[in-house]
């Protein structure tokens, strides 16, 4: 019992301990909404799951068999009234719950733009072995672990994989969304404060994945322009050698930018997985040599 | 006290319903329990199929379906299959008889058959790699080699099964435990012939139609 | 082309203290034990009595050593994974490597799914379901023995792993591409597939094995209405297992092709598509859940009714709600992946599909706390895994409603707050269940109950550990952690992870109680002698016979038209005289003969499959062709049962006087 108190105590320490950063703490409309969805869910099925564990603890208290005035009913195993009961009250959890979500799904589709007078930001991003390319095809620029999106401005985002499966998470501004080689999906963001705030490779990738994050930059207008300037006067030029060079598996990479891009890159990287070279095979060295 | 006696005294009058009456005898176990064999294997061919059916379209700029599949071929196959579920029929009804001479007659027929397919789908497959049409070529001919040379294991392990039948009916004789195992037979039989329609309808023929 | 395929020297990872270190321990206790046997003269008995075994209680008692054993391999995994995550924080590497860890997390998931969970309820399943319905053995007692010894076979697999070569580095679910050739060229992954491809056979028959036994052979007068909800739920698992498990043989059979013949089932190149193996895993993987918990539900069912002296409350309705969670297991594969970018409708659908299970699932928690209701609750080990599982169940519950909600799912999915919500499922749900089942079902396997003492004191340190141990990922889970990370830089998260890493010391606290109670139990074994066969006032036909029961476990089969058949046998003969002492009638029994069919077939399995993993052709061709020989001296065999006399039969009867004869 007193585990029960410690975990209603911890999930309400967690409740606050999240509140510096991460899900319980957004920065965006989309993690705010998520959040808001989050609560409301929480609250609908905690109204009926702590009565259930007390009313559990208690009835299992007071019927304990040394408890002489708790009055024994050996033959109650059905009533009708009850059962009616018992399986209302979770149709009508559910019902609640059920239209949380499927509102909520339609609502937050990460492939639903957001509605704005500011023209979006198009990035277009790449997961690789084991870091993340951002490509921005308006600025014709790219960067590598490094995201800035100017603050109040819809991101709109075009994702895909140069190989294994990954997933983009940025916890303060909303939800994950899959990368896949071959495939594009879609999510769309924004950052309504400014500030820096931690993006995840959300799905496990191999040896350098611990070390695969990024983190973004929210920055008001005009510093996203100083920077878009910034990035093209610096830096290599990402073509397809440049491409196939920063695709060879390597871990914690330091960010940089790129000061132009390949036109139509980010759709050759798509063909290209599908058509991915034997050669890669040899990248990915096993943990130890087996002799052929 | 011993209630067992009085109470069954009451109830031996009453017809017992099927599902009380009792464990079922061998027979009915056993044909029982091979059916729910035979629904989980035809769990795994429609695990098969649908593989096939997201791949279909994945050629990858290879050969497709409607350039690949030869209608004689699987025509001459159809017939075969049905015509071996047929003399499978008949091998049953030949056992249940015990009439070891039309048992091993039908049987040998059966086997004639099953190998006739088995030897035209390994054909198929032959020519299909001679044009280099092979698995490794794209996903959707993976599909095709791995849903239809399942069907074709089936088949081999199914003639196997089938000598080994006739062995035991040749030094065993008709003994139950044997006669429950031809029972399993003919059902496993059968069930290939279903899943060929399946695939000669999924795979053959909407794979040429346009 | 070598001798060996790719084995070789290397492959022993000879420079790895902590695998070498391991390795050794382990093999030495092996070489020990058997030493030991072997010495006492143990083998033969071993041989006879349990290793040929066809009887289901023998098998049942197998499957449950060896569940227990993965247990400590699955829990030292994940002691592992917690310690590490407790140091590796800021620039800190912890003591295991990315190669190390990775395979540690990929092994935990896999032991602990396949090896731990599904043994425990198919070896629970096994001892108690042909008892419950009143009868002598499962429909097809020689393949139980060989699902058994296939499942053993995939055990063994896994663990040579340790020692020979790696094991996958790809998570237990083995997504590709990364598990594919080009991203995991090492045969790590190829144990993984074999090893589960074995076992994965032997459950499949275990499944067509209990849904026979269940539905053609139960005592006279049992009608489906009449069984006790254990073997309802034990029905439906395996009806999902009959259908959920060969979808599992054709997805790793489609990745096998792609790694050793080249295929593209799952490629990126060619047209392969990676996330069919997403939707046939999972396809599988949602119904498998079911699969664990039902036969938990059914145990917590039994244990409710049991030591509440009462009937269980709402029979149909708990009836009812099984067979539809069992059906709606089929209609929610894809909240395992809404952050994969499907449409808003589908992902809506499947996440209201979702949450509708849990209607069942609280009517169910409903059912029993009115099971209690009036009841005279004896709180035994049983009832406090019971009660305890109710308090931890709807939390873990709504945490995975909560994950049901697409939006939600979009922020938690892949961080340890789904980590902390299905251990918050699974292990409540399972693995109490299956304590649960353990402690009531014990002195039934062996004629003497377990310390109720040492029981409480494992009870408690689970119940506190888990809370540890897991509700702090729930927090970190929040903060943005993803899972299955080697380090971190965050140093706020790792407070938390101490936290979980004590629990998880807790957790450790817990087994050495639960080793320590059976020591005791043996030990005391005289002064907890169960004479008869009645320990906890039961209402099952289980507790109608001897216990142990003999391998015939009931000599005359019982005649049971009622629920809680035992126990309205009882309350009609309290108060007369009893007049058991008369003779009854007693008739020889057929027995099915003991076969060592499933131990010799699994050793051939063992040596296919590790040939496979190796490349090593001639060999998997030789064990191949020992299995089929095999399984022709099976069907060749002259004759598979015994007859036992009725003398026998009446002597142990007199031997082992029970409360009333049925």
């Amino acid at each position: 019992m007193r585990s029960c108190v410690l975990a209603v105590f911890l999930m309400s320490v967690a409740i606050l301990g999240g509140c510096s950063e991460g899900v319980l703490d957004p920065k965006g409309p989309i993690a705010s909404a998520e959040r808001q969805i989050l609560f409301n869910s929480t609250g609908i099925m905690l109204a009926i799951v702590i009565p259930t564990i007390l009313a559990t603890l208690g009835v299992a208290y007071w019927f304990r068999s040394s408890n002489s005035r708790a009055r024994y009913l050996p033959d109650f195993e059905y009533s009708g009234r009850l059962e009616l009961l018992v399986w209302s009250i979770p149709i009508m959890t559910v019902i609640l719950v059920g239209g949380v979500a499927w509102v909520g799904s339609h609502d937050l589709d990460p492939r639903k733009p957001i509605a704005s007078m500011v023209k979006p930001v198009t990035v277009q991003v790449v997961s690789l072995d084991w870091k993340w390319l951002f490509i921005y095809p308006d600025q014709g620029i790219a960067s590598v672990n490094q995201l800035t999106v100017p603050v109040g401005t819809p991101v709109s985002f075009e994702l895909t994989s140069s190989g294994v499966m990954n997933s983009f998470w940025v916890p303060q501004l909303g939800g994950q969304i899959y990368t896949m080689a071959g495939m594009t999906t879609r999510l769309h963001l924004q950052a309504d404060h400014a500030g820096t705030y931690r993006g995840a490779a959300a799905n496990y990738s191999g040896a350098g994945f611990a070390d695969m994050r990024f983190n973004v930059d929210a920055v008001p207008a005009e510093k996203f322009a100083l920077w878009v300037d910034a990035a093209r006067n610096a830096g290599p030029v990402l073509d397809a050698q440049a491409y196939a060079d920063l695709a060879k598996p390597s871990k914690a990479v330091t960010p940089f930018t790129y000061r132009s891009v390949a036109p139509d890159l980010f759709n050759g990287i798509l063909s290209s997985g599908m058509q991915a070279d034997a050669a890669s095979r040899h990248t990915h060295q096993p943990s130890q040599e087996v002799q052929k | 006290m011993n209630f067992a006696p009085t109470i069954e005294a009451v109830h031996h009058g009453a017809l017992l319903s099927a599902s009380e009456a009792g464990p079922a005898p061998k027979r009915l176990v056993v044909a029982y329990g091979f059916w729910i064999f035979l629904l989980s294997d035809i769990v795994m061919f429609a695990a098969f199929f649908a593989g096939y059916a997201v791949l279909v379209r994945a050629t990858a700029g290879g050969p497709t379906g409607a350039e690949l599949f030869d209608q004689t071929n699987v025509a001459i196959e159809t017939a075969c299959l049905l015509a071996s579920s047929f003399t499978c029929g008949l091998m049953s009804l030949a056992a249940n008889t015990r009439n070891r001479v039309r048992t091993y007659f039908f049987a040998l027929v059966t086997f004639v058959l099953g190998a006739a397919i088995l030897a035209l789908e390994i054909r198929e497959f032959g020519d299909m790699i001679a044009i280099g049409a092979t698995p490794h070529r794209s996903a959707f001919l993976s599909a095709f080699f791995a849903l239809v040379g399942c069907h074709g294991l089936h088949v081999a392990a199914g003639l196997v099964w089938l000598v080994v039948m006739m062995a035991q009916i040749a030094t065993r004789g008709f003994r139950p435990a044997v006669e429950r195992r031809l029972l399993c037979f003919s059902l496993f039989w059968h069930a290939l012939d279903i899943i060929w329609v399946g695939l000669f309808t999924v795979v053959y023929l909407m794979g040429v139609s346009p | 082309m070598n001798f060996l395929g790719k084995l070789s020297w290397d492959a022993v990872p000879l420079h790895e203290p902590i695998i070498m270190g391991t390795s050794a321990v382990v093999v030495l206790a092996i070489v020990f034990i058997l030493g030991w046997i072997v010495l006492k003269g143990y083998l033969p008995y071993l041989w006879r009595e349990w290793i040929t075994s066809v009887d289901h209680k023998r098998i049942g008692v197998m499957y449950i050593v060896l569940a227990l054993l993965m247990l400590l391999r699955g829990f030292a995994d994940g002691i592992m994974m917690r310690s590490q995550q407790a140091v590796a924080a800021g620039g800190a590497q912890g003591y295991l490597p990315p190669e190390h860890f990775d395979q540690i997390f990929s092994a935990h998931g896999t032991i602990m799914i396949f090896f731990v969970a599904m043994p425990l309820v198919i070896g629970l399943m096994n001892f108690a379901v042909p008892l419950q319905l009143g009868v002598r053995d499962v429909a097809f007692p020689t393949l139980n023995s060989v699902s058994f010894w296939l499942t053993a076979s995939g055990v063994l697999l896994t663990n040579i792993s340790l020692a020979v070569g790696e094991f996958s580095k790809a998570g237990w679910v083995a997504y590709p591409p990364l598990s594919g050739l080009q991203f995991s060229p090492g045969v790590g992954v190829d144990y993984y597939l074999w090893a589960l491809q074995i076992s994965g056979i032997g459950t499949l028959l275990s499944g067509i094995n209990f849904v026979t036994t269940i539905l053609k052979m139960r005592a006279p007068g049992m009608g489906l209405m009449h069984m006790p909800v254990f073997c309802w739920t034990a029905l439906a698992s395996n009806l999902l297992i009959v259908a959920a498990f060969p979808v599992l043989t054709v997805t790793f059979a489609m990745l096998l092709l792609d790694r050793y013949l080249d295929f593209h089932f799952f490629t990126i190149d060619a047209g392969g598509n990676p996330m069919m193996y997403v939707n046939l895993f999972w396809v599988w993987g949602h119904p498998e859940v079911y699969i664990l918990v039902l036969p938990a539900f059914g145990i917590y069912s039994e244990v409710s009714a049991t030591f509440s002296g009462k009937p269980l409350f709402g029979y149909r309705s708990m009836v009812a709600a099984t067979m539809t969670i069992s059906i709606l297991a089929y209609t929610v594969w894809l909240h395992h992946f809404f952050t994969m970018g499907a449409s808003a409708n589908i992902n809506a659908f499947f996440g209201v599909m979702s949450m509708i299970i849990a209607v069942p699932t609280g009517v169910k928690i409903f059912n029993w706390l009115f099971t209690m209701y009036g009841g005279r609750v004896r709180f035994t080990v049983p009832v406090l895994w019971t009660i305890g599982f109710m308090v931890t169940f709807v939390l873990g519950g709504l945490t995975g409603v909560l994950l049901a909600v697409p939006p939600i799912d979009f922020q938690m999915h892949n961080s340890l707050f789904l980590v902390a919500h299905f251990h918050h499922v699974i292990i409540p749900g399972v693995v109490f269940g299956a304590f649960a089942g353990y402690h009531y079902w014990f002195p039934k396997a062996f004629g003497f109950t377990l310390d109720e003492r040492w029981g409480r004191r494992s009870f408690w340190c689970w119940f506190i550990g888990f809370h540890l141990a897991f509700m702090p990922l729930y927090v970190v889970g929040l903060m943005g952690m993803t899972r299955r990370m080697q380090h971190y830089d965050n140093l706020d998260w790792q407070p938390w992870l101490m936290v979980a890493g004590i629990g998880a010391v807790v957790i450790l606290a817990g087994i050495v109680c639960q080793v320590v109670q059976l020591v005791v139990s043996i030990r005391d074994r005289e002064q907890n002698r169960d004479l008869t066969g009645d320990p906890w006032n039961g209402r099952t036909l289980e507790w109608s016979t001897a216990s142990p029961p003999p391998a015939w476990n009931f000599a005359v089969l019982p005649y049971a038209a009622e629920t809680d058949t035992f126990w309205n046998r009882k309350q009609r003969a309290r108060g007369k005289r009893d007049e058991r002492a008369q003779e009854r009638e007693y008739d020889p029994i057929e027995m099915p003969k003991n076969s060592p069919t499933g131990f010799v077939t699994a050793f051939f399995a063992v040596v296919t499959g590790f040939a496979l993993i190796w490349h090593i052709w001639w060999m998997a061709g030789l064990g191949a062709f020992g299995a089929l020989v095999t399984f022709l001296v099976f069907a060749f065999r002259h004759e598979d049962e015994i007859e036992i006399p009725a003398e026998q039969i009446a002597r142990f009867d007199r031997a082992h006087p029970v409360g009333v004869v049925i």
